[in-house]
């Protein structure tokens, strides 16, 4: 791994305490490297900087020079140079730090300031806060606790702006909210360039608006809402259903592409409620798809498989694993192994496992469509790296040519909202090998085979060992058809486009009757080669470890939340299907493409 | 969007006025303005679509600025200036002069769609107050007296064109 | 003694009968020779020039032109621009109109001569949309300019060219200040730029190195080159060079712009012997010496300085001249020029009142202390006026305007906040009284200010 280069550091004094910062630091980081809090509303790290919401003013000082020597004043008494305080307060936000630079945060004249702005915040301020949906995580309650007045002193009437106004098909805007921070039309702008969003008007009557006809539609909306500091912006599909205190959140990964944005789930008694977008500046930094909070809802869908089931009836597992090994004898040397992007790492290490045992090939479904250039990649496959790192698969599957696309069907685990079709394929060795003869049974991890290119007659040849999560062509006409968990309610790890194992983890239970995949897996493993292998994350590692060469030094438990980057360079040379997005980059021409077109 | 071929000959001559399009917004605000009266939901997606704008980019323009309307006016506009000098000369009496006079108030149109009055903030000639500008035109000193004899003359010429 | 006479410089023609705005009348009273004689010179001279003159702003923050043109980034390889902020919009002030109607080509030649002096390929004029008349005016000013090639691509056969063109607004106080006039000039909401790290000479219009003078200002650039930086130097008082155009509004009887050595003459000599003392009958009560937004002087009042040898004096506010100095050492500023004033027949909270309801209406609304600031104060002191007033509401005003200024950002902060904080520290009795004031009758055709 190479080492990042060291940022040039310089000194600055936060409250009395020196600390060194990397320039070009502006001071709410800074402060906030010594556990200095100081309040914005406006500032966000990944926006321009705005400079209006106030609220971070603070008091900056220099050491005092002496204007023909250069060397700073001592003061005699402590032997410290004097400091000359600026007259008027500064923004942190757009004051970077220089060296020896002073800043109050806790003086009396910030606190008068932050108790300043806040009034004037608060005066055209609905101040219902106990019927509001930004409740619990408003900006303006937080910094109510510690620079709030406590009564108003604003006998006035209030500006009346427009209520509950849908903006777009899935964010609703309350402009009396609305602090007029611009942190939304910054990011419409700046991060989707999709200018939809400005403000009409001016002065306190300036309102946040689409223009009139215009919808703010974009893949990214609900990111408006996440970086709103106030009830303004809200999310049409959660607003109103749940207060965010009772939510238990857990780490995940958006898995509807390679990119892998960092995610969390919001849960309430195995409710999934929402998902939002959890920072990781290698990654997504703070953004996430729309698409990707929608994921969950494939949970509760009426074509979810809770019934295992052997030639069509419902069974019990052991029955399955049963009537699996039965199969996996009588086709001999005439099975195959699909696995799939969409499993974890883990997954894809036992679907090895399994193949290794029935010494059957194994194939991937390729799953391509257009990248956004943003957060959503070519490969509409997670983990097709884990694939590729456990040895699951040696090759990229092969794409289906455009031509040849079929609409993919309603999936479980992607591809929700992104207008573009997603070429799905990558079998057309294993069609074949059927029609050939050579293949008799195959085993699928989740895929649909129709999908993926093979014919009615072709799947007709074949049996079929199908684990997965919903009904389709293929777990219809399955021997063995064994419902499984979506990345919701397990645990594991993908490897992204990047190369980066991250890890996400199970924020509800499954239904009664999905089993873990990987404890499907394992007993399929167990019966084809007659030994016990662990069916859970933490004993899986010991085992992924000292047989995989690139994990050898990771362990799971302690891969740090935004993800460890492995050194992908045995797979430099793969043409993989990814063009530029957020913090990714794709190898200037693989060497191995270039051969490939020839 | 029908404009007339001289206010197009003009937007297209003042664009190049900038090295960046977007800058020919409140020129061609204006032209535009001048020529149909108003700015109506559709010139605003025209001039973005001019400019190569986003009609929201020039939506914030148009509503921020208080000389574009979004509704056309009356033939005549009065503009009587309420800030402090005009005020402290009774800028207020004149401008209720010319709300008596056209029976209407600040911020509307006479019935007859003839004239529409509104109280600006200052016109910059605060030397002869109090100031009221008629269309185009600044009128001085206008005292009750004068704001009379401005009322007849802006009924006399609407009569004239009946 | 008599006042002392007036030194009309930028308005030497001025009101002058016969002297009309076209290129003929301006070039046979000596026009564009300045322009002629500043092409002959190497550019850094005429900065040096500008620089010993002392010249200051006449916008309203009297900051010195010199330093201005010196701190132009001019390494960055990108083009200057060359901005005239006409955007005249100061309550109390109306130099610029009588400039741009009555003597256009004096400013164009003197932009000219900046732009030159700058290396300038671009000038703009932002205009106020209030000024349809002045905008065509210039607009013929420069094509006849043009014509006689005093602009355009070829000036004066130097080969060297400057573009000008007139650029209006459309009623917005706040492009005045010049980076919300270099926003608006871009075609953007004109919301002030943050400074660091917006400062127009580095960072101006499309991020490239701008200089924006006030009219006046640059008015004065012509005339700096005819007699030299040290001369002009001479004229005024020391850090208060030159001549500048004093604008007087309201309560006296012969209010007008009346131009002087700056502080040469005393607000006394100007109210009373200039503009004719108060109207008949009356008292002068108060004066706002700088347009609308500088600090109120009461009559009455007086101002314990310090000498330079320490040892100090008294002025009253009679006794203050028209400086930019000893304004800000009373308390208030010299600001765009602009003089109202107010006599006994005024009440303070309903001027106030009025003043209140313009920053109100013009705040851009951009940043969270003036914007809703603004509108709050104008809330009050409506409800004082037209509702209930309460004997706090004074010290409330005062206490939202303090947290307004020095906290914004743009000046426009200080601009709506300067007004209240001096109206209720100064007139505190009559928005105490306010509540007891409003139960008497008003006497038929009363003043109303709000």
């Amino acid at each position: 791994m190479i080492a990042p280069p060291k940022p040039d550091l310089i000194t600055v004094n936060v409250d009395g305490r020196e600390i060194a910062v990397p320039k070009g630091t502006n001071v709410i980081e800074a402060a906030r490297l010594v556990g200095v809090d100081v309040p914005h509303y406006c500032y966000h790290p990944k926006l321009s900087v705005s400079g209006n919401c106030r609220m971070c003013l603070i008091e900056i000082g220099m050491p005092a020079v002496d204007p023909v020597s250069r060397t700073p004043f001592p003061v005699a008494a402590s032997g410290m140079p004097r400091i000359n305080w600026m007259p008027r307060p500064q923004i942190g936000c757009a004051t970077n730090v220089a060296p020896g630079m002073h800043i109050r945060t806790n003086s009396p004249l910030i606190k008068d300031c932050r108790e300043g702005v806040m009034e004037f915040l608060l005066i055209n301020h609905p101040l219902d806060c106990p019927i509001c949906d930004q409740a619990g995580e408003c900006k303006l309650q937080e910094q109510s606790t510690g620079y709030g007045r406590g009564y108003s002193r604003f006998i006035e009437q209030k500006n009346v702006k427009p209520k509950r106004t849908p903006l777009g098909p899935r964010v609703t805007l309350d402009d009396e909210r609305c602090i007029l921070c611009s942190r939304c039309i910054r990011f419409c702008k700046e991060i989707v360039k999709d200018d939809v969003l400005g403000f009409t008007d001016r002065g306190s009557y300036s309102t946040l608006s689409c223009f009139p006809g215009r919808a703010l539609a974009n893949n990214y909306s609900l990111n408006t809402v996440d970086i709103c500091p106030v009830g303004a912006l809200t999310s049409t599909d959660f607003r109103f259903k749940m207060r965010v205190w009772f939510l238990k959140q857990t780490n995940s990964i958006d898995a509807e592409s390679s990119v892998g944005a960092n995610t969390v789930v919001w849960s309430r008694e195995g409710v999934i409620y929402r998902i939002t977008p959890r920072r990781n500046d290698e990654v997504n930094d703070t953004w996430l798809p729309d698409s990707a909070r929608e994921l969950y809802k494939a949970i509760h869908a009426s074509d979810r498989l809770v019934a295992v089931k052997v030639n069509g009836t419902d069974s019990a597992l052991e029955f399955a694993v049963g009537a699996a090994t039965g199969l996996f004898r009588s086709s001999a040397g005439a099975i195959a192994v699909v696995g799939s992007g969409r499993s974890s790492v883990e997954e894809q290490f036992l679907t090895r496992k399994l193949a290794d045992a029935l010494e059957a090939p194994t194939h991937l479904v390729s799953r391509v469509g257009q990248g956004d250039e943003i957060l959503i990649s070519a490969d509409r496959n997670p983990n097709v790296r884990g694939a590729l790192v456990v040895g699951l698969i040696q090759a990229l599957p092969k794409t289906r040519v455009a031509g040849d696309a079929t609409p993919s069907s309603r999936l479980t685990n992607g591809d929700v909202g992104v207008a573009a079709p997603v070429r799905t394929g990558g079998l057309t060795e294993l069609a074949a090998q059927i029609d050939a003869g050579r293949i008799k049974a195959v085993v699928s991890l989740g895929e649909d085979l129709a999908a993926a290119g093979l014919t009615a007659t072709q799947l007709a040849k074949i049996s079929i060992v199908y684990l997965g999560t919903h009904a389709n062509a293929t777990s219809a006409v399955a021997k063995v058809a064994v419902p499984t968990l979506t990345v919701f309610e397990k645990s594991g790890t993908f490897v992204n486009q990047q190369f980066r194992l991250q890890k996400f983890s199970r924020a509800v239970p499954g239904p009664v009757g999905a089993t873990d995949d990987l404890v499907v897996l394992a007993k399929l493993v167990a019966a084809a080669t007659g030994t016990k292998i662990a069916d859970e994350i933490g004993p899986l590692w010991s085992v992924l470890a000292t047989e995989v060469p690139a994990l050898r030094t990771v362990t799971v438990a302690n891969l740090p939340a935004t993800g460890l980057l492995l050194d992908g360079t045995p797979w430099a040379v793969l043409p993989f299907a990814e063009g530029a997005t957020l913090h990714y980059k794709p190898a200037a021409e693989p060497a191995a493409a270039g051969a490939l077109k020839s | 969007m029908k404009l007339k071929p001289e206010t197009l000959r003009r937007i297209d001559e003042v664009i190049p006025h900038y090295p960046v399009k977007r800058s020919a917004v409140l020129p061609v605000l204006h032209l535009v303005q001048e020529d149909a009266g108003c700015i109506s939901p559709e010139a605003t997606e025209w001039v973005a679509q001019k400019l190569d704008l986003q009609p929201i980019n020039v939506y914030e323009i148009v509503t921020f600025y208080p000389m574009f309307r979004q509704q056309p006016i009356g033939r005549r506009h009065v503009k009587v200036c309420r800030t402090l000098s005009c005020a402290l000369m009774g800028g207020y009496k004149a401008c209720e002069a010319f709300e008596q006079e056209f029976n209407t108030h600040r911020g509307a149109t006479s019935l007859d769609g003839e004239v529409t009055i509104e109280f600006v903030e200052c016109l910059a000639s605060c030397g002869t107050a109090p100031v009221v500008m008629i269309d185009d035109e600044l009128h001085e000193r206008v005292d009750a007296a004068k704001a009379k004899a401005l009322s007849d003359q802006i009924k006399q010429e609407a009569a004239q064109r009946r | 003694m008599p006042a002392p006479a007036q030194r009309r410089i930028v308005f030497r023609h001025i009101d002058e009968p016969g002297y009309t705005s076209d290129l003929a009348c301006y070039v046979r009273h000596g026009g564009y020779e300045m322009l002629k004689k500043a092409v002959g010179m190497p550019p850094p001279a005429i900065v040096d020039e500008v620089k010993r003159s002392g010249l200051r702003g006449r916008g309203g923050a009297g900051f010195p032109c010199g330093v201005k043109w010196t701190l132009l980034d001019r390494k960055s390889g990108k083009p200057i621009y060359l901005i005239v902020n006409a955007d005249e919009s100061e309550p109390g002030t109306f130099k610029d109109r009588s400039i741009i109607h009555q003597d256009p080509h004096q400013l164009i030649e003197a932009m000219m001569i900046s732009s030159w002096a700058n290396n300038v390929k671009q000038a703009y004029i932002y205009i106020r949309g209030e000024f349809p008349q002045g905008a065509r005016i210039l607009e013929r000013a420069i094509a006849e300019a043009r014509a006689a090639n005093f602009c355009g691509p070829n000036i004066l056969g130097t080969n060297y060219g400057c573009e000008v063109y007139v650029h209006r607004g459309a009623g917005a106080y706040i492009c005045g200040e010049e980076t919300g006039l270099i926003e608006s000039l871009e075609g953007k909401r004109p919301y002030p730029r943050i400074k660091p790290p917006y400062f127009p000479a580095v960072l101006g219009l499309y991020q490239c190195p701008t200089i924006v003078n006030n009219v006046e200002t640059l008015c004065h650039v012509k005339h700096i080159l005819e007699i030299g930086g040290d001369a002009f130097a001479l004229i005024g008082a020391p850090n208060n060079t030159g001549t500048r155009i004093l604008c007087v509004s309201g309560h006296v009887r012969k209010p007008g712009s009346y131009e002087f050595e700056v502080g040469k003459i005393t607000l006394g000599e100007l109210l009373n012997d200039v503009c004719g003392g108060p109207l008949p009958g009356r008292k002068f009560k108060a004066v706002i010496p700088g347009g609308s937004s500088a600090k109120v002087l009461k009559f009455g009042e007086t101002f314990t300085l310090k000498n330079k040898d320490g040892s100090t004096r008294t002025l009253t506010v009679e006794d203050i001249p028209m400086d930019f100095d000893t304004m800000a050492a009373c308390g208030t500023m010299g600001g765009s020029g602009g003089v109202i004033v107010m006599d006994d027949s005024v009440n303070m909270v309903e001027a106030l009142a009025n003043i209140n309801a313009f920053y109100a209406h013009e705040s851009c609304g951009q940043c969270t202390p003036c914007r809703e600031g603004s509108l709050w104060m104008k809330k009050i002191t409506a409800r004082m006026v037209h509702g209930t007033a309460r004997a706090g509401d004074g010290a409330l005003l005062k206490s939202v305007a303090d947290q307004i200024a020095g906290r914004t950002i743009c000046a426009f902060g200080e601009a709506c906040a300067w007004p209240a904080q001096s109206f209720v520290q100064k007139f505190g009795d009559e928005f105490k009284a306010y509540p007891e004031t409003k139960k008497a009758a008003k006497p038929a055709g009363a003043l109303e200010l709000v």
